[in-house]
């Protein structure tokens, strides 16, 4: 037997067995409708709840390009003042993001997926079950229990493979949904916990943008000392000078690390 | 013949389509056999695109039982096995 056979018969018993019929045939049709409205409700809350991970994926995506951006911005305004060690580690915790979004992106894809199949699974079973109930009122009034027996029989017909294949289609959409909600769960925690970021709100991100607004006092001070130099002697500053000055506010080991006369070159972009 | 792909509908497809389907069937299940996921998900899309597009859909408000039901085309090898081996369901 073919694997499409195999799989054919196996998911009609099972969809056979969830039926449940009652004696009178009559009775098994409002049960079986009940049961199917209930059914209904469930796929429908099943697209809110992915529609609420997605739109939760798509906040996590914005806060960490936010971040991203941040990062970027940082990087150049190093590069600007010639801090390339500053620059490389704002680029390092960006690559960082860069990892974390391209992972939430694809989560977003497959979330936006499940939502659309589960909405079209939603629209036909309404249809079906629509048919349905106008088929069973049809059913009950025309026919006698052991009339009716032909008619229900083609009735079930469609409606519990249906039911069967969306019950799944619910049940698989909720195992993913659960399996990404977890991961979520952790990126919230680590965007909280300031794990990923670069900031200027944490402790341990703060060190970028301490350093650059540090420097860029500085070269404030030197471009006005510069200026003022200009001004009284009329003579180009000497970098030496310049940096000699710089405000103690920057510790020590970093002004050393940084060559002295090459950021006067930058000064007039910083 | 009605062919139903889980997680998408049904289609009416010609019964003249049917050799050319069991062809792209037999590929799915030598996958399974070797439990090649690659070559599954490839050989299932092939069999789920075919019925696609020599089918046509049913309308939404039919009620009428299927004589073929495949798996939803994400479907993962250990899940249609996992369907495929249940005890007390498989006729012979």
């Amino acid at each position: 037997m073919t694997l499409m056979k195999r799989f054919s018969l196996i998911f009609r018993a099972k969809a056979d067995k969830a039926l449940d019929r009652a004696e009178d045939p009559r009775e098994t049709l409002d049960y079986s409708y009940k049961r199917q409205l209930e059914l209904l409700s469930k796929v429908r809350r099943g697209v809110a709840d992915v529609a609420t991970s997605r739109k939760r994926v798509e906040l996590q995506v914005t806060q960490l390009e936010q971040q991203s951006n941040k990062l970027t911005e940082q990087a150049q305004k190093a590069l600007a003042m010639n801090r390339e060690d500053l620059a490389r580690e704002a680029l390092t915790r960006k690559s960082a993001l860069t990892g974390q979004i391209g992972d939430l992106k694809a989560q977003h894809a497959q979330l936006q997926g499940e939502e659309e199949k589960l909405t079209l699974a939603s629209q036909r079973l309404q249809a079906k079950v629509e048919s349905f109930r106008t088929r069973k009122e049809t059913i009950k009034a025309t026919y006698t229990a052991a009339e009716a027996q032909t008619r229900i029989n083609e009735a079930f017909s469609g409606i519990s493979e249906e039911m069967g294949d969306v019950g799944m289609a619910v049940q698989r959409a909720e195992d993913k949904t659960a399996q990404m909600q977890a991961r979520a769960g952790a990126i919230d925690e680590l965007i909280s916990s300031g794990a990923l970021d670069d900031a200027s709100t944490v402790n341990r991100g703060d060190d970028i943008a301490r350093e650059l607004e540090a420097m860029s006092s500085q070269s404030d001070v030197e471009s006005e000392l510069a200026a003022l130099k200009a001004g009284t002697s009329g003579g180009t500053p000497q970098a030496i000078d310049a940096a000699d000055s710089a405000p103690a506010q920057i510790e020590a080991s970093q002004v050393e690390a940084t060559p002295v006369a090459e950021p006067r070159k930058e000064e007039g972009q910083a | 013949m009605i062919v139903r792909i889980l997680a998408e509908g049904q289609w009416t497809v010609a019964d003249d389509r049917l050799d050319a389907l069991n062809e792209l069937d037999s590929a799915v299940e030598a996958a399974i056999a070797n439990d090649d996921q690659e070559a599954f998900t490839k050989s299932l899309v092939a069999l789920l695109d075919a019925v696609r597009t020599s089918g046509n859909p049913l309308p939404d408000d039919t009620l009428e039982d299927s004589d073929l039901i495949l798996p939803p085309a994400d479907a993962t090898l250990e899940e249609v096995r996992e369907l495929l081996s249940e005890d007390g369901l498989i006729p012979g």
